[in-house]
C-alpha cells in the first residue's frame, strides 16, 4: 500500500502495488479525493479481484481492477496478462473449469514406480519445472538455459525464478527477442556437445524458430549418419492461455508430434512436469516440452525423492473405469478428470489416460484401455483436423477395430482461429461439458 | 579495423607474409583436388549416378583452401550446401564424399544425407546445411559452446551472398558481438544467389559492411588469391580467438558452373564467365606464382594434377561400385538410445 489515511490522491497516482505469482504491478487511482480509510492491510495476501482496498472522500472507492490487464511493457512483453493466471486473486472469468490460480489439482491414479510411504510435497507446476532445471544444472555442467527474460526478469512466467542467482549469467542467458536466431544458436551449441534448454516465452513465438527445431535439430542425426547429435530441450507454454487472441493461443502438439527425430512431451501435473523435464534434459535427442500457462500456478503432490524421473514415452492411467476411455494430455487431463467425476454421478465409469508423451506415443496403453471399455473419446486443445485425436483414433481403429462399440469421438478446438470475446472463446475451446456430452454419446446415453 | 570496410579488392591492408614453398605446393594440390573432384561429380551427375541437387565449388577453391590454412586445431567449420570443397580442404576422404554423392553406405553420412548434408565430427566439419542461412545461427552456436567452455576454439562460418540477406544472419551477428563470441563469418560472394545478382538483390552490395550496425569489423578479400585468403583468415581468426568477438570476411569470388546442375544459366553471359576464367582463375593464378617464385615448373604441376586425377578416378570408381545402404538402415539414426 503506497497511500495512508489523510493523503490526497489524484487520478493517476499510484495507490498500491500488487504482487501475483507471475508479476508485480502498480494500481493507479481513477478518482480524486482524500484517503479516508484503508480497507486492506499492508502486505495482505489473497485479496480477491474487485475487493475494495481503500475509501476516498467524495464517494469514490478505489478497488483492485477487475481485469489487471496492462500494457505489454509492464508485465510480459508481447502478451497481455491473462486475468485468471494471477494466483492470489480469484479467477475472473466464466471458463469451464477453474484450472488456474492456486488450486489443488486432481491427480488420481498412483504411479506404480513410487515406493509406498513416499512423502509428497505440494508444489506448483511452475516450481516443479524450475526445480527440475535447477537439479539438472547442478548435476551436469553442460546444461544451461537460454531465452527471453529467463535471467534478470526471472522468467516471463517466473518458471526460471532464482536460477540466475544460483548459476550465474554464463548458464542462465537472457537473449534478445530473436527466436529464429537463438534457437539456431542453441542447436549449434548442442551439436558441439552442450545440453541447452531453450525457453520460448510461448510456443506461438517458436514458429519463428521452427526451421531450426525441425530441419536442424530433428533431422541432422539422420542426415549425418548418426554423427551429429542435438541433446536439447525446447520448452515453454503451449496452447490457449486466456483472452489473448488467436496469435497467442495455439496448441502445437500435433505439429511437432508428426516429426521423426523429435520427442514431444506434454505433462499435466507437477510431478510429471518435474520428472519428465529432468528426463528430457538428459535425453540425447531433441525434445519439445509443451507446458501450459493455465496450469503453472496449480499445486500438486510431487514425490519427495532425491532424483524424481518420469520416463518419456509412457502414458499414465489416471482413473480406472469400465465404460469409456478418455484420452488427453496437458491441461485437458484436468478437464477429463472433472468430466469423469460428473459422469460417475450418472453411472458412467470412465477411464482417463494421460498421454504425457506425444512422441513416442504410448499406443499400447490407449489400445489396452479401449479393448476394455470399447469406447473412445479423445481430447485436445488444438484443432481436430490432422490432429492428435485423429492419430489416436486411426491407431485404435487399426489395432482394436473389433473391440469398438461406437465410433471414436474427438473433442477439440472448433475449426476457427481462437476468438477474443469471452463467450466466443468458451464456445471455441474444449470444456468439461463438451467432454461429458461426447462420453455420453459414445455410450449411447 | 572497421575502416578496412572501405577498401577495395587486392588493396586490403593485409601483410603478405612470404609463403613457404611447401605451403604453396600444398595449396596447389588441394585446389586441384577440389576442381578435379567437382568436374568428376558433374560427370557422374550427367550419367545419372548422382541424384537431386548438386552444387559445385569450381572457381571458389581458393577460399576453402586458404581458410583451412588459417584454422587452428579443434576449430570448427560449418557451411551451406556448396560444401564439397570445404570437406576436401578439411582432409576428408574423397571416396567417402563421392560415395555420399552416389548415395552409398560408405558415404560420409551413410548415404542418408546426399550432396547438401555431409558432416564429419572427426574433421570438425559441422555440415553441410540445406536451408540458406541456417548455418549462420548454428555456427554462432558452435562459437557459443566455445565461449561456454572457454576452450580457445574458433568457429568458421561460411555463407554466400544470397544467405547474406537472411534475417537470422543478423540475429546471429547481434548475439555474436553482444557476447563476444569467437566466430569468423566468411561470406563467399560469388556474385549470384542462384540467378539473382548481388546488385539485383542487395541494397548494400559491399557485404563486409553488413556488420557495421552491430559493431562487427569486416574486410573485403580477393577470394581468387589463396594467399590473400589465408592472410585475411589468420587475421580474422586471431581477432576472434583473442576475445574481441566476431569478424566478417567478404571473399570476392566467382562460380564457373551453374548454381546447381539444373541451372539454365540465362542470367549471365558466356563471355562474363570466360573472362573470369581467363583473368582471375585461382588455380592458374597460384601456378603462375609457383613458377615465378621458381617453386615448381610446369612439369611438376602436371605431376600434381596427374596424382590428383588418379585420386579422383579412384573415388569415382569406388562411389560407383560400393553398395547402397542396407534397407534396415532406413530406420537407424532417427533417435539416439537414451542412457539413463
Amino acid at each position: 500500500m503506497v497511500i495512508k489515511v489523510g493523503d490526497t490522491v489524484k487520478s493517476g497516482d499510484v495507490i498500491a502495488e500488487i504482487e501475483t505469482d507471475k508479476a508485480t504491478m502498480e494500481v493507479e487511482a481513477v478518482d480524486e479525493g482524500v484517503v479516508e480509510a484503508l480497507l486492506v492491510a499492508e502486505g495482505a495476501e489473497g485479496v480477491a479481484v474487485n475487493a475494495p482496498i481503500a475509501r476516498l472522500s467524495g464517494g469514490g472507492t478505489a478497488s483492485t481492477p477487475q481485469s489487471p490487464v496492462s500494457g505489454p511493457a509492464t508485465i510480459a512483453p508481447q502478451m497481455g496478462e491473462p486475468e485468471n493466471g494471477i494466483a492470489p486473486l480469484s479467477p475472473g472469468g466464466g471458463g469451464p473449469a477453474p484450472a488456474n490460480a492456486v488450486m489443488k489439482g486432481a491427480s488420481q491414479g498412483a504411479d506404480a514406480e513410487l515406493p509406498a510411504g513416499t512423502e509428497m510435497i505440494k508444489t506448483t507446476v511452475r516450481d516443479a519445472l524450475r526445480d527440475a532445471m535447477a537439479e539438472e544444472m547442478r548435476r551436469d555442467a553442460d546444461v544451461f538455459l537460454m531465452g527471453e527474460e529467463v535471467a534478470q526478469y526471472q522468467g516471463a512466467y517466473k518458471v526460471s525464478r532464482d536460477l540466475l542467482a544460483e548459476f550465474g549469467e554464463r548458464r542462465v542467458i537472457d537473449t534478445p527477442i530473436t527466436e529464429h536466431g537463438f534457437a539456431g544458436l542453441g542447436v549449434g551449441a548442442a551439436m558441439a556437445g552442450l545440453k541447452p534448454i531453450v525457453e520460448f516465452m510461448t510456443f506461438n513465438f517458436a514458429m519463428q524458430a521452427i526451421d531450426h527445431i525441425i530441419n536442424s535439430a530433428a533431422k541432422t542425426l539422420y542426415m549425418s549418419g548418426g554423427q551429429i547429435r542435438s541433446s536439447i530441450v525446447f520448452r515453454g507454454p503451449n496452447g490457449a492461455a486466456s483472452r489473448v487472441g488467436a496469435q497467442h493461443s495455439q496448441d502445437y502438439a500435433a505439429w511437432y508430434a508428426s516429426v521423426p527425430g523429435l520427442k514431444v512431451v506434454a505433462p499435466y501435473d507437477a510431478a510429471d512436469a518435474k520428472g519428465l523435464l529432468k528426463s528430457a534434459i538428459r535425453d540425447p535427442n531433441p525434445v519439445v516440452f509443451l507446458e501450459h500457462e493455465m496450469v503453472y500456478g496449480t499445486e500438486f503432490d510431487v514425490p519427495d525423492v532425491a532424483d524424481w524421473l518420469v520416463p518419456i514415452g509412457k502414458a499414465k492411467v489416471r482413473r480406472v473405469g469400465l465404460h469409456v476411455t478418455l484420452v488427453a494430455y496437458s491441461r485437458m487431463v484436468g478437464f477429463a478428470l472433472q468430466a469423469a467425476d460428473a459422469l460417475a454421478v450418472e453411472g458412467i465409469e470412465t477411464e482417463v489416460v494421460d498421454l504425457r508423451t506425444l512422441r513416442p506415443l504410448d499406443h499400447d496403453t490407449v489400445v489396452r484401455s479401449v479393448m476394455k471399455t470399447n469406447r473412445l473419446v479423445t481430447i485436445e486443445e488444438g484443432w481436430g483436423p490432422m490432429g492428435v485425436g485423429a492419430e489416436i483414433a486411426a491407431r485404435v481403429v487399426d489395432q482394436a477395430f473389433d473391440y469398438l462399440d461406437a465410433p471414436p469421438v474427438r473433442v477439440c478446438q472448433e475449426d476457427v482461429p481462437l476468438p477474443y470475446a469471452a463467450n466466443l472463446e468458451v464456445l471455441s475451446l474444449p470444456s468439461v461439458a463438451k467432454i461429458v456430452a461426447a462420453a455420453k454419446a459414445v455410450c449411447y446415453r | 579495423m572497421a575502416r578496412q570496410s572501405a577498401s577495395k579488392p587486392k588493396a586490403v591492408a593485409i601483410s603478405p607474409a612470404h609463403p613457404d614453398k611447401a605451403a604453396l605446393l600444398d595449396f596447389c594440390r588441394s585446389m586441384l583436388l577440389i576442381r578435379r573432384f567437382e568436374e568428376r561429380a558433374g560427370q557422374l551427375y550427367g550419367m545419372g549416378l548422382i541424384g537431386g541437387f548438386c552444387h559445385l565449388y569450381i572457381g571458389q577453391e581458393a577460399i576453402a583452401v586458404g581458410m583451412q590454412a588459417a584454422k587452428g586445431d579443434g576449430d570448427q567449420v560449418i557451411t551451406g550446401y556448396r560444401e564439397h570443397g570445404h570437406m576436401l580442404a578439411a582432409g576428408m576422404d574423397p571416396k567417402g564424399v563421392m560415395a555420399e554423392l552416389t548415395g552409398r553406405a560408405a558415404g560420409v553420412s551413410r548415404g542418408k544425407g546426399g550432396s547438401m548434408h555431409m558432416f564429419s565430427t572427426a574433421a570438425g566439419f559441422y555440415g553441410g546445411h540445406g536451408i540458406v542461412g541456417a548455418q549462420v545461427s548454428l555456427g554462432t552456436g558452435l562459437a557459443l559452446a566455445n565461449r561456454y567452455r572457454d576452450d580457445g576454439k574458433v568457429a568458421f562460418v561460411y555463407f554466400g551472398d544470397g544467405a547474406a540477406n537472411q534475417g537470422q544472419v543478423y540475429e546471429s551477428f547481434n548475439m555474436a558481438e553482444l557476447w563476444s563470441l569467437p566466430v569468423v563469418y566468411v561470406i563467399e560472394n560469388n556474385q549470384y544467389a542462384m540467378g539473382t545478382s548481388v546488385e539485383r538483390s542487395s541494397s548494400e552490395t559491399h557485404l563486409h559492411k553488413r556488420g557495421i550496425s552491430f559493431n562487427i569489423p569486416g574486410a573485403e578479400v580477393d577470394g581468387m588469391d589463396v594467399v590473400a585468403v589465408r592472410e585475411a583468415g589468420k587475421m580474422a581468426a586471431e581477432h576472434a580467438r583473442s576475445g574481441k568477438g566476431p569478424f566478417i570476411l567478404e571473399m570476392k569470388t566467382y562460380r564457373y558452373r551453374g548454381h546447381s546442375m539444373s541451372d539454365p544459366g540465362k542470367y549471365r553471359t558466356r563471355e562474363e564467365i570466360d573472362a573470369v576464367r581467363k583473368t582471375r582463375d585461382p588455380i592458374e593464378h597460384l601456378q603462375e606464382r609457383l613458377e615465378t617464385l621458381d617453386f615448381a615448373d610446369e612439369a611438376q604441376i602436371k605431376a600434381i594434377d596427374a596424382e590428383v586425377k588418379a585420386i579422383v578416378a579412384d573415388a569415382a570408381e569406388f562411389a560407383r561400385t560400393t553398395p547402397e545402404p542396407n534397407p534396415a538402415e532406413l530406420y537407424t539414426d532417427v533417435y539416439l538410445e537414451t542412457v539413463p
